[in-house]
């Protein structure tokens, strides 16, 4: 026992002395600081070598499976009949007016923003209205981490489940034709998923309750965060709980809802498995977007370059976006 | 609670208002998580509810929860199909294979973004970033033919390094992250008794930051059990495919068993679950840190 102390007690003599030294060059400086001899050259090249050495594995993986991919695709872009035909030839930006000069196209990209744009907002208000419930001083911790697991709930099912789910309940003979029928607001059987001016509606809805708890989770552990000495402050000034969450909670969780709003319109922007096996996209183009489009344009018509070229459409809007969110990110810092 | 109740009877009446103000505040709140709380819950009640009948009781009507053919037959039956076993078996596998091999790489990756200073590191750390945003749809069309060329197409290799393309920047930049708060000089200390880099790593990062590689893990291991797109398209046997897919497959064949469906999926939760339970406190941290802190 005592000798595991005192060794303990070594080591941590020996960071502190490790501390001291630092003013010292230490091993792993870039080589400009300290290009002095050659023996520590040699040390220092150890030193900054070392980290590609770490970051080789990845590298590798991101350079085969991400920048290879991205690559080829915008080649294919270009091509006439890629993959199928062996000699396909360059066409230059002819598939990619074949796709701008596509109404479904159109269609898909204003229903991916339509989609994306209310599924975000809605993620955010429920969201936000249930983490300002659960993080009430008013309730025991107990209660709360109970009533957490609930609202989490949606979040731990696979997107598979949550649409075989939905397909269920909105079924013309389903449960939710049901209540709608009892409470006196329609007796039709309502096709949820198949009368094209509700389709993509309904849709909405599922993705919404599938996504909520994300951004609620965050939020929570956001308001977590907020010092305890601004509502006090709030509350010597008679501040009414409404002003509270106006100039303090919001402001204070502004950086977070910003980043959370941006990744979640990316992901819900490639939003594909949901669509697919739901409605499929349809019924006819009521609810295509972006992805489910370049999937059909590849694997229904067998069209890889015109379905190529709508991939790269989608990739540098996803690029716009992600700008956004890495230059929101590095603001923050 | 029932101090409070105890001392309101000596409280001045002000203060009784101000308590019984506290209370109804208190109901109204409980009565609203309640009824927000029927939105998530209500269908998964459903599911429950239609797993356990008959498949001629799912849109029966009136619509009841429990009804007199109440069974477990179609949990047996799911457990009793070799090939849908393998469905399992294949989630399983390839999750645990993307969550370790996932971990594996990202702590050297995380490692050397948070203790070295090196050419291009502000421009990888971007790169790294941003790839997370590149779409899933965009990759699809080159990745058929590139999983064909390098013999990984219908294969579990193919699955699982398709998947840490996914899983990799989104683990680095939060073991990256954690490494931030650990204190230099621990690792100091093993360079001055003259370990290496990598004995540093392994004999003190990694003991330490086991629990932020719990919440990394987690969250790795849900990504890889939900994936869909990659395994419809990559995989084309069904020995080689996943529950997602298994699920899809249900709907296609003949006529829909939605209470073998329902119960699939129960199954098809139930790791997730079982995860969360566990780990709830990892799960909430790993889902968090990377927007609030990153």
């Amino acid at each position: 026992m005592t000798s595991s102390t005192r060794s303990k007690g070594s080591r941590a003599a020996a960071g502190s002395a490790q501390q001291d030294n630092s003013s010292l060059p230490p091993s792993d400086v870039p080589t400009r600081a300290n290009g002095g001899s050659g023996k520590r050259r040699k040390r220092t090249y150890g030193g900054t070598l070392a980290p590609y050495g770490f970051l080789t594995p990845t590298f590798i993986l991101l350079l085969v499976l991400m920048v290879t991919p991205i690559i080829l695709v915008i080649g294919y872009s270009f091509v006439d009949r890629v993959i199928i035909n062996p000699n396909s030839e360059l066409v230059g930006f002819a598939n990619y007016a074949q796709v701008l000069g596509d109404q479904t196209f159109w269609k898909a990209l204003k229903n991916t923003v339509l989609f994306s744009s209310v599924s975000v907002a809605a993620h955010f208000v429920l969201g936000l209205v249930f983490a300002l419930m659960l993080n009430s001083p008013l309730i025991a911790n107990r209660t709360k981490s109970i009533y957490r697991a609930v609202y989490i709930l949606p979040w731990l099912f696979t997107v598979a489940i949550v649409a075989v789910l939905w397909r269920m309940l909105l079924s013309p003979n389903g449960i939710v034709n049901y209540f709608i029928d009892e409470l006196g607001l329609s007796n039709d059987k309502i096709e949820w998923l198949s009368d094209p001016s509700i389709a993509l509606p309904a849709l909405m809805f599922i993705n919404i309750w599938a996504g909520y708890p994300f951004f609620m989770v965050t939020l929570l552990a956001g308001l977590q965060g907020i010092s305890s000495e601004l509502y006090e402050a709030a509350r010597i000034d008679r501040a009414s709980p409404l002003k509270q969450l106006l100039h303090i909670t919001l402001p204070q969780l502004k950086p977070i809802i910003v980043a959370m709003a941006l990744l979640d319109f990316i992901w819900t922007s490639q939003q594909f498995a949901l669509i697919w096996m739901t409605t499929g996209g349809g019924p006819i183009d009521a609810t295509e977007v972006l992805t489910t489009y370049t999937y059909k344009l590849a694997f229904s018509t067998y069209d890889f370059a015109v379905a190529s070229a709508s991939a790269v459409l989608v990739f540098v809007l996803s690029m716009v976006l992600a700008y956004l969110y890495v230059r929101h990110q590095k603001a923050r810092d | 609670m029932t101090a409070l109740v105890k001392s309101e009877t000596q409280m001045s009446p002000a203060r009784a208002e101000q308590i019984r103000g506290v209370r109804l505040k208190k109901r109204l709140l409980l009565t609203g998580l309640t009824v927000g709380a029927l939105f998530p819950a209500l269908p998964v009640i459903w599911m429950l509810s239609s797993s356990f009948k008959s498949n001629g009781e799912i849109f029966e009507y009136p619509p009841r929860l429990i009804t007199e053919n109440f069974s477990f037959v179609a949990y047996t039956d799911i457990l009793t199909d070799p090939e849908k076993l393998r469905f399992f078996f294949n989630s399983y596998f390839v999750a645990t294979c993307v969550t370790l091999l996932t971990l594996l790489v990202a702590v050297h990756a995380a490692y050397a973004f948070s203790r070295y200073q090196f050419k291009g590191k502000a421009v990888i750390n971007v790169l790294v970033i941003s790839v997370q945003a590149v779409p899933p749809v965009t990759l699809l069309i080159p990745y058929f033919g590139l999983m064909v060329v390098l013999r990984l197409y219908n294969t579990y290799p193919g699955l699982i390094l398709t998947y840490m393309v996914f899983t990799l920047p989104y683990a680095i930049i939060m073991m990256t992250g954690y490494f931030n708060t650990l204190p230099k000089e621990l690792d100091e200390a093993v360079k001055v008794d003259g370990g290496s880099p990598l004995t540093a790593l392994w004999r003190v990062l990694i003991p330490i930051s086991i629990p932020g590689m719990v919440s990394v893990g987690v969250y790795t291991f849900m990504i890889a059990w939900n994936e869909y797109l990659f395994a419809l398209t990559l995989t084309r046997t069904n020995d080689m495919r996943t529950v997602p897919i298994g699920i899809q497959l249900l709907m296609g064949q003949h006529a829909y068993d939605w209470s073998e469906m329902m119960a699939m999926s129960v199954l098809g939760a139930i790791p997730v679950l079982i995860l969360f339970l566990f780990f709830q406190r990892y799960f909430i941290g790993g889902m968090t840190a990377g927007s609030v802190k990153a």
